[in-house]
């Protein structure tokens, strides 16, 4: 594969990890811009566990991902008391205030906001990223249509309701903004390693509302629509190119007409349904 | 008869900053029987509900179900020891089918056997896709369990609601107003439903303005005006009391 299409499918596959990072804790009713926090702290501590450690890959994303987690686990409980668009802001300045740790601090050991430079040591392939989207995906394959999965749209639907019928709402919220910090720091952690340099300034909000924006293009609240978000706001970008100078405006004129034709994005839980495509059995899937 | 009540309240107050929104307020509901409770708008009903569902802090007082204090305990651990309930205005989830609703009331059963939170196994799992379907068609709602709930007509979301909370296996069903918005032919279906609940053995407090509601499904009454108990009785005994006649029409002057 050459190494444009290599780094294509790259970008596509963080990009799914990254959009579920936000699903999974949206699928809760907690929208999270600052998941590109996460995803640095992944990426920061993952790295620093390869080049001076000299860990293995694998134990450092995986300890890269749980210090995002618990990380996540700590924002999560403030975050309990806020809802929506407070809550939003209060995530975006957490992604700021990490992205600026990593500026000013620890320099010595990450080139502060010069980059971190020298990650070559244990560089991932492809296969890597694809195996973690793979994996991801049949997890919430598994949890989306499961009783807990059903709890978390309850919950994403009307939270006061979901504690009423028996949900621990503490918990779950929580943890699904754990779980998703998780997710967000792997797929740093495999950016890290996949393009062997990274600069605080890469984590910016921009990166976190790309994220959003995926699951707004792919539907909110299925995780194949965040996978299909992601990948197409990963390929089409390149698929305008031949438009020149009207590339950014053509694709904003798209997310506009999706946001017109599909306000709740392409994929919905309704469209997913069996009977959504055969109505004669009604209630076939459930 | 003198079985021990399965829901006792016992003086129970609530403030809201100066308002007091219940005062010295005791009702003792018995097993296996259909408790209304009715009183003017403004009279403190649905407080009382959300007190004894953990929504709101009691100010003062405590309300045991069975051998459990509730006021100690949040809203989800309240359902999980078995007090389900409805809302005055409809609350729904948006996103979930009639079937999915149902699942989700049944968290409470699922979680109580060993087959943890995923999903249940095995025979629980059956057990439970059979109670839900059961659940479905005692209401009448087998014919739509596929519709996202919140595009169903609004009588039939009443039974959604109610269906909700059956599923997670309530030995105490509180109905906030469940023929409020409802057509005479609804209505008339909604009793006949009450019935069957009853008839299966649940115990019921139901709030209601609908009097024909009241009087044809009740056993016991009580009657709430400004935050007070004003009488309590069988429905014939409320139907002569001079003070709830009062408190409905104003007095005679």
């Amino acid at each position: 594969m050459s190494s444009y299409y290599s780094d294509l499918f790259s970008a596509m596959g963080i990009n799914i990890l990254l959009a579920l990072s936000v699903y999974c804790p949206l699928a809760t009713g907690q929208l999270s811009i600052g998941n590109a926090g996460f995803m640095a702290i992944g990426a920061y501590v993952s790295a620093m566990l390869t080049v001076h450690l000299h860990l293995p890959l694998f134990p450092a994303l995986i300890i890269g991902g749980t210090f995002a987690g618990v990380i996540g686990l700590l924002v999560g409980f403030p975050a309990l008391r806020i809802k929506g668009i407070f809550l939003a802001m209060v995530t975006l300045a957490f992604g700021e205030i990490v992205r600026n740790f990593f500026m000013n601090f620890l320099t010595s050991l990450t080139g502060g906001a010069y980059g971190f430079r020298g990650i070559g040591n244990v560089p991932v392939s492809l296969l890597w990223i694809w195996g973690a989207v793979a994996f991801f995906l049949v997890f919430f394959f598994f949890l989306a249509p499961s009783r807990l999965g059903l709890c978390m749209i309850a919950t994403h639907d009307d939270d006061t309701v979901g504690e009423l019928m028996g949900i621990n709402v503490v918990y779950l919220k929580v943890g699904s903004f754990g779980l998703g910090a998780f997710i967000a720091g792997v797929a740093g952690g495999l950016y890290a390693h996949y393009y062997l340099y990274i600069e605080p300034e890469f984590f910016n909000v921009w990166q976190s509302i790309h994220m959003v924006l995926y699951l707004i293009m792919g539907g909110m609240l299925t995780f194949w629509g965040a996978a299909l978000g992601a990948g197409i706001f990963t390929f089409l970008p390149e698929m305008l190119r031949f438009l020149h100078d009207w590339r950014g405006a053509f694709f904003g004129i798209i997310i506009i007409g999706l946001m017109i034709a599909r306000p709740a994005g392409l994929l919905t839980r309704e469209i997913l349904r069996v009977d959504f495509w055969f109505p004669g059995q009604k209630g076939a899937k459930f | 008869m003198s079985a021990a009540p399965i829901l006792s309240v016992k003086s129970v107050y609530k403030n809201f900053g100066g308002l007091q929104a219940l005062q010295d307020l005791s009702l003792d509901v018995l097993p296996g029987q259909v408790c209304g409770l009715i009183g003017p708008n403004g009279a403190g009903k649905t407080t009382v509900f959300n007190l004894i569902t953990g929504v709101y802090p009691c100010s003062q007082g405590s309300i045991q179900f069975g051998d459990v204090e509730l006021t100690r305990l949040k809203p989800y651990q309240i359902v999980r020891r078995g007090v389900a309930r409805t809302f005055q205005t409809i609350r729904l989830f948006q996103n979930l089918t009639t079937w999915e609703h149902v699942l989700v009331g049944q968290n409470v059963p699922a979680r109580s056997s060993r087959e943890g939170i995923f999903s249940a196994g095995g025979s629980q799992k059956k057990n439970l896709k059979e109670e839900a379907e059961r659940i479905l068609n005692l209401l009448g709602l087998w014919e739509v369990r596929s519709w996202k709930a919140s595009n169903l007509p609004y009588g039939t979301q009443r039974k959604v609601e109610m269906a909700r909370a059956l599923a997670t296996r309530p030995r105490l069903l509180l109905l906030d107003e469940p023929a409020a918005g409802l057509n005479i032919q609804e209505t008339a279906d909604l009793q006949k439903t009450l019935h069957k609940i009853r008839e299966m053995g649940f115990t019921l407090l139901v709030i209601e303005h609908d009097m024909r509601v009241i009087m044809g499904v009740c056993d016991f009454i009580f009657v709430l005006n400004f935050g007070q108990k004003i009488a309590e009785g069988a429905p014939g005994q409320i139907r002569a009391n001079e003070q709830v006649i009062e408190a409905y029409l104003g007095r005679e002057t």
